[in-house]
C-alpha cells in the first residue's frame, strides 16, 4: 500500500517532462473518465427505469393481492348486486383491474389516489371520482413504461373491450366505447393535454363538478411511450349490473372472451 | 480517477480485477437501490395523470 509498490510512470512521461504536455495529458484523461462514467449512470438509469422498478412494482403487487384476498375472504358474500366500498382511505387498496386485452390474466390491484407513492406500487382511482359500479366516471392512473407497466398497452383497447373491476363481493364490466355509441359523445379514446381533467369528470368531456349522467370508467397514461407530454385516455361503459361471487365464482363471462 | 484507485487496490492483477469488480457492482447497486429511487420522484417522465398543472 506504500507508494514505492506503485508502477513505474510511463516513460512518455518522462520525455514530455512534468510541465504542459503532462497537465493536458491529466486534463483530457480526466474529462474522458468523467463522460464514460456520466454515460454508464445514464444506462444504468434507463435499466432502473425499464426493469429494476418493475421488481419492486411486482413485490407490491403480491403484498397488495395478498392484503385483499385476506380481507375479501373476511367479509360475508352479497346477495343481490356487487357493491363497491362508499370512501377508502388514499394508499388502501380496494379492487382488482381485469383486461385481458392487455393479456390473458392480466391483473393489477387498485389503490385509492394517484401521488406517485401509489402509482409506484399499481394503478391509482383518482380521489373523489366514482366508486366502481356507482353512476359517475370511475377514474384509473396507470404507469405505461416501468413500475410493471400496467398501461404499456392501452393503445391496443378496441371499442367493445372488456375491463373488469373485481370488488370483495363481486364484478363490474365495463365496455370500452365505440366512437358515436354514447348520448353524451364520449370516445373510445383519445390522446390529450396532461391539463385536460375534464377525461375524468363525473361525465366524460362534461363539468368537473355536474351530476353524473352515466356509469363511466376512465383510464390514463402517459403518450407517447417513454414520455410524458401528453396522455392517453380510454373511455368505457358499464355493461349490466354486475355480478356477484356466488353467482359467478371464476368471474363474468367477459373475462374470458375473445 | 480509476488509475488511482487501481493504484491502491492490493494484492496482484487477479486480486485487483476481482476487487475492481466487486467495487463496480456495490455502485451500480448503490445507485439502482438508493440513488434511482430517491432521484426519481423529482424528475418530469413519469407523470400518468391529468391533473390541471
Amino acid at each position: 500500500m506504500t507508494s514505492t509498490e506503485a508502477p513505474a510512470p510511463p516513460a512518455e512521461w518522462r520525455r514530455y517532462g512534468r510541465t504542459g504536455g503532462d497537465r493536458w495529458r491529466t486534463l483530457v484523461s480526466g474529462l474522458g473518465q468523467t463522460l464514460l462514467t456520466a454515460g454508464v449512470v445514464l444506462l444504468l438509469f434507463a435499466v432502473y427505469e425499464l426493469w429494476v422498478t418493475d421488481l419492486f412494482s411486482a413485490r407490491d403487487q403480491d403484498r397488495l393481492a395478498d392484503r385483499l384476498q385476506t380481507e375479501w375472504t373476511a367479509q360475508q358474500p352479497a346477495a343481490g348486486v356487487p357493491t363497491s366500498p362508499a370512501a377508502v382511505p388514499v394508499g388502501q387498496p380496494f379492487a382488482v383491474l381485469h383486461v385481458p386485452r392487455l393479456g390473458e390474466d392480466w391483473s393489477r390491484v387498485v389503490l385509492e389516489g394517484t401521488a406517485e407513492d401509489q402509482l409506484s406500487q399499481g394503478p391509482g382511482h383518482y380521489a373523489g371520482t366514482a366508486m366502481p359500479g356507482r353512476p359517475g366516471n370511475v377514474a384509473l392512473a396507470g404507469h405505461r413504461v416501468g413500475r410493471g407497466s400496467p398501461f404499456l398497452d392501452l393503445d391496443r383497447m378496441r371499442p367493445g373491450d372488456p375491463i373488469v373491476v373485481e370488488v370483495a363481493d363481486g364484478w363490474f364490466t365495463y365496455r370500452v366505447l365505440a366512437d358515436g355509441q354514447d348520448p353524451n359523445g364520449v370516445p373510445g379514446s383519445q390522446i390529450v393535454s396532461p391539463a385536460d381533467v375534464e377525461v375524468i369528470a363525473p361525465t366524460p368531456g362534461g363539468a368537473p363538478d355536474a351530476a353524473p349522467t352515466g356509469a363511466y370508467l376512465t383510464l390514463t397514461t402517459c403518450h407517447p411511450r417513454y414520455s410524458a407530454r401528453q396522455r392517453l385516455v380510454v373511455h368505457a361503459v358499464l355493461d349490466g349490473p354486475g355480478v356477484t361471487r356466488a353467482q359467478a365464482p371464476d368471474g363474468p363471462p367477459a373475462l374470458t372472451e375473445g | 480517477m480509476y488509475r488511482w484507485i487501481w493504484r491502491h487496490l492490493p494484492g496482484g492483477t487477479a486480486t485487483r480485477s476481482g476487487l475492481s469488480l466487486l467495487l463496480a457492482l456495490a455502485v451500480a447497486a448503490l445507485l439502482l437501490f438508493v440513488v434511482f429511487p430517491w432521484v426519481e420522484p423529482h424528475l418530469p417522465f413519469t407523470a400518468v395523470t391529468v391533473d390541471g398543472r
